[in-house]
């Protein structure tokens, strides 16, 4: 009667269960859901606590000083919300695929395309109004990074390459491409020191939610979420997605379209990063160059295993990891811990998270009595 | 031979070193990877291995003065690296792919924390054995110096492939890459063979990693491994799990990648980041070639996750 409770199936937008049953068995999924990424959240922030402890440093300050420079003041609630932008589209990129249960990496390459592809929209349209740049930017960001990891799917359907190691190493093949046009065919022959491309004007910039610094990425970043929400959840092809994730078989016996699922969700999830890449150029940078490959599409990964690959659950899991990134600086400056160690806090929460994998089910008060 | 008239010769010549130079990681990686494949488990996490490898290395030659007790301490680092990985992995319902991801960010991230006060110190490194003493040619004579690590990697591969064949170790750790069933019929612990071949195989991924900061590029720094280890792994791949032939995928390898800069040193600067990228390319067209949607791949381990 109760086991459908404990069921993972049923983690989001559950039908309730029969209405005698407690609040406990009713709601048990997905209190575990939030109770043990909790948990391992909890458990890497200590273990990182032993190792500055290690370091000499006192954890207390540490926990104190990620705080407040992750949501202490509007100031770092501002940061932490504009670091989150970013990852939120790019989880995204690993998440979506997920759901068809294809393990893509490489939300970091599309990043870097869809970047380039906006920037060389802006500069081939400049002159044109301002707000059709920006269209066309977001287009072409879309665009670019869309086919980056749709090659990275269509080799997958259609060679049989394995498409966490294609779309990794996609990574490295874009970057080559982006120092290639930043320092050559591309270049701002102004730029001496950092090659860059020429600015795309500030006039064309997406600018920030008025009242804040916050750029309009983070609203980018929602709408995507959300509508990567609906579509995965309440379409039908979402649900063809999500039954062609559970058994390709099953899904090929009753005609399912196997190969456009695929190409067309990693279109979308590609897609969304290269659209990450083009905020990383309209709001913040300006312009392409190699200050582009800042890591995002690598912390993506662990937000979208964070939030258990849920388009929704992403939000806030970003802000928090975007919370985390933010109060680097901080650390550096008042424990004199190296810009690395949120790096190395990333790997220690991704090793938890999916350690705590081998608890679901097995949380004695949320099992029910059977 | 005088020594200007060699002329175009630098190009392949500087290739030819570079291959012997610059396989070195992509050998230890891709053997050791090819270990831990063939007991049934993949493990993405040797990038960061790599990078691991390369900072303890240096940082254990700077403090000890001894390069090859670096190139011990990456290999034990490498192992406890492993450990981690195969330890998480015994979990029930943990994905091994996810978790060498995790390895991977970690690796590199704990690497830079630890590796910061190394940037600026200068460590002993590994020497270096000439082969090319019988040559006036200064190119010839530097293609030619070779490392001792290089040479161990060359010997170690037809001692895999012997051993994968006829000793009790290598079919133990096939029959677990085949059929867990069937080794657990046997009596033996699956866990354990896939913990120990996860060990050896991080042990031989940090001791690559050792080569890149005591040999070649021979310092430490954030930027010294920029996918070598995810591209070793690959390697293993098209080298259908058969050491001797991730031997040879690893020269290509090295020919491939010091493509950029020997053309850069004949003059040739345009394009040099594409040459660059040249053994992710050549990686992502070999496994295109080779790869197939209709069939697993001939020689794959079948309790592999990663080409079921």
């Amino acid at each position: 009667m109760t086991s459908e409770a404990a069921d993972p199936v049923d983690a989001v937008g559950a039908v309730a269960p029969a209405a005698d049953a407690g609040f406990l068995q009713r709601h048990g999924a997905t209190i575990e859901y939030i109770l043990i990424p909790g948990a391992a959240l909890v458990g890497a922030l200590a273990v990182f606590g032993i190792f500055v402890a290690l370091f000499g440093k006192n954890p207390l300050d540490l926990y104190y000083y990620m705080y407040y420079g992750a949501f202490g003041t509007w100031f770092s609630w501002q940061n932490t919300l504009s670091r989150a932008a970013p990852l939120i589209l790019t989880a995204l990129c690993t998440a979506l695929p997920a759901q068809l249960g294809m393990v893509i990496i490489g939300g970091e390459g599309a990043l870097l395309i869809g970047a380039l592809s906006a920037t060389s929209a802006a500069l081939a349209l400049q002159g044109a109004p301002p707000f059709a740049i920006q269209i066309a930017m977001v287009l072409a960001g879309v665009i670019g990074g869309g086919l980056w990891i749709m090659l990275a799917g269509g080799l997958r359907q259609f060679r049989g390459v394995n498409e966490t190691i294609s779309s990794l190493l996609l990574v490295y093949i874009a970057l080559a491409i982006l120092n290639h046009l930043v320092e050559g065919a591309m270049r701002d022959p102004a730029s001496l020191n950092k090659p860059s491309t020429r600015e795309i004007g500030a006039a064309n910039m997406i600018g920030t939610i008025p009242g804040t610094d916050v750029h309009w990425g983070l609203v980018f970043g929602l709408v995507a979420a959300i509508a990567a929400y609906i579509l995965i959840y309440h379409t039908v092809f979402g649900f063809a997605a999500r039954v062609a994730g559970g058994n390709i078989r099953a899904a090929k016996i009753v005609g399912l379209g196997v190969s456009k699922l695929i190409l067309t969700i990693c279109f979308l999830a590609g897609g969304a990063a290269g659209l990450a890449g083009m905020v990383e150029v309209a709001a913040v940078q300006g312009r392409t160059n190699a200050n582009l490959a800042a890591g995002y599409g690598f912390t993506g990964i662990l937000v979208a295993f964070l939030a258990r690959q849920n388009p929704l659950a992403i939000i806030p899991v970003a802000i928090l990891l975007g919370g985390i990134s933010a109060s680097g600086g901080l650390l550096q400056r008042r424990l004199g811990l190296p810009d690395a160690s949120v790096l190395v806090l990333q790997g220690i929460i991704f090793v938890f998270v999916l350690a705590s994998d081998a608890l679901y089910g097995r949380i004695g008060f949320l099992k029910g009595k059977s | 031979m005088a020594d200007g008239s060699i002329g175009l010769w630098t190009v392949p010549l500087a290739v030819l070193g570079g291959a012997i130079r610059v396989s070195t990681p992509f050998l230890f990686v891709s053997l050791g990877e090819c270990i831990t494949e063939r007991s049934g488990r993949i493990n993405l996490g040797l990038e960061g291995t790599l990078v691991m490898g390369a900072m303890s290395a240096y940082g254990i030659s700077y403090l000890s003065g001894s390069p090859w007790l670096g190139v011990l301490a990456a290999g034990i680092t490498g192992a406890l690296l492993g450990a981690l990985h195969a330890g998480i992995c015994s979990l029930p319902r943990v994905n091994d792919v996810a978790v060498g991801i995790a390895l991977m960010l970690f690796g590199t991230g704990l690497a830079f924390y630890l590796g910061k006060p190394l940037i600026e110190p200068t460590a002993p490194r590994l020497p270096a054995i000439d082969f090319g003493w019988w040559s006036d040619i200064p190119q010839v004579q530097a293609a030619l110096r070779i490392n001792v690590l290089f040479l161990i990697g060359v010997v170690l591969a037809p001692i895999l492939y012997w051993a994968f064949r006829t000793t009790r170790w290598g079919l133990l750790i096939r029959t677990a890459g085949e059929s867990s069933d069937a080794a657990r019929a046997m009596g033996h612990s699956v866990l354990l063979i896939r913990l120990r071949a996860t060990m050896v195989g991080g042990f031989l991924a940090g001791v690559g990693g050792s080569f890149l900061s005591l040999f070649y590029p021979g310092s430490w720094n954030e930027g010294l491994s920029s996918g070598q280890g995810i591209t070793a792994v690959a390697l293993v791949i098209f080298a259908r799990w058969d050491p001797m032939l991730c031997l040879w995928a690893s020269l290509a390898f090295g020919g491939a990648a010091a493509l950029g800069p020997a053309l850069q040193s004949v003059g040739v600067t345009s394009g040099y980041h594409l040459f660059n990228a040249a053994p992710y390319i050549l990686t992502l067209a070999i496994m295109i070639i080779t790869c197939s949607p209709k069939r697993t791949l001939t020689g794959a381990p079948a309790e592999l996750s990663i080409t079921r």
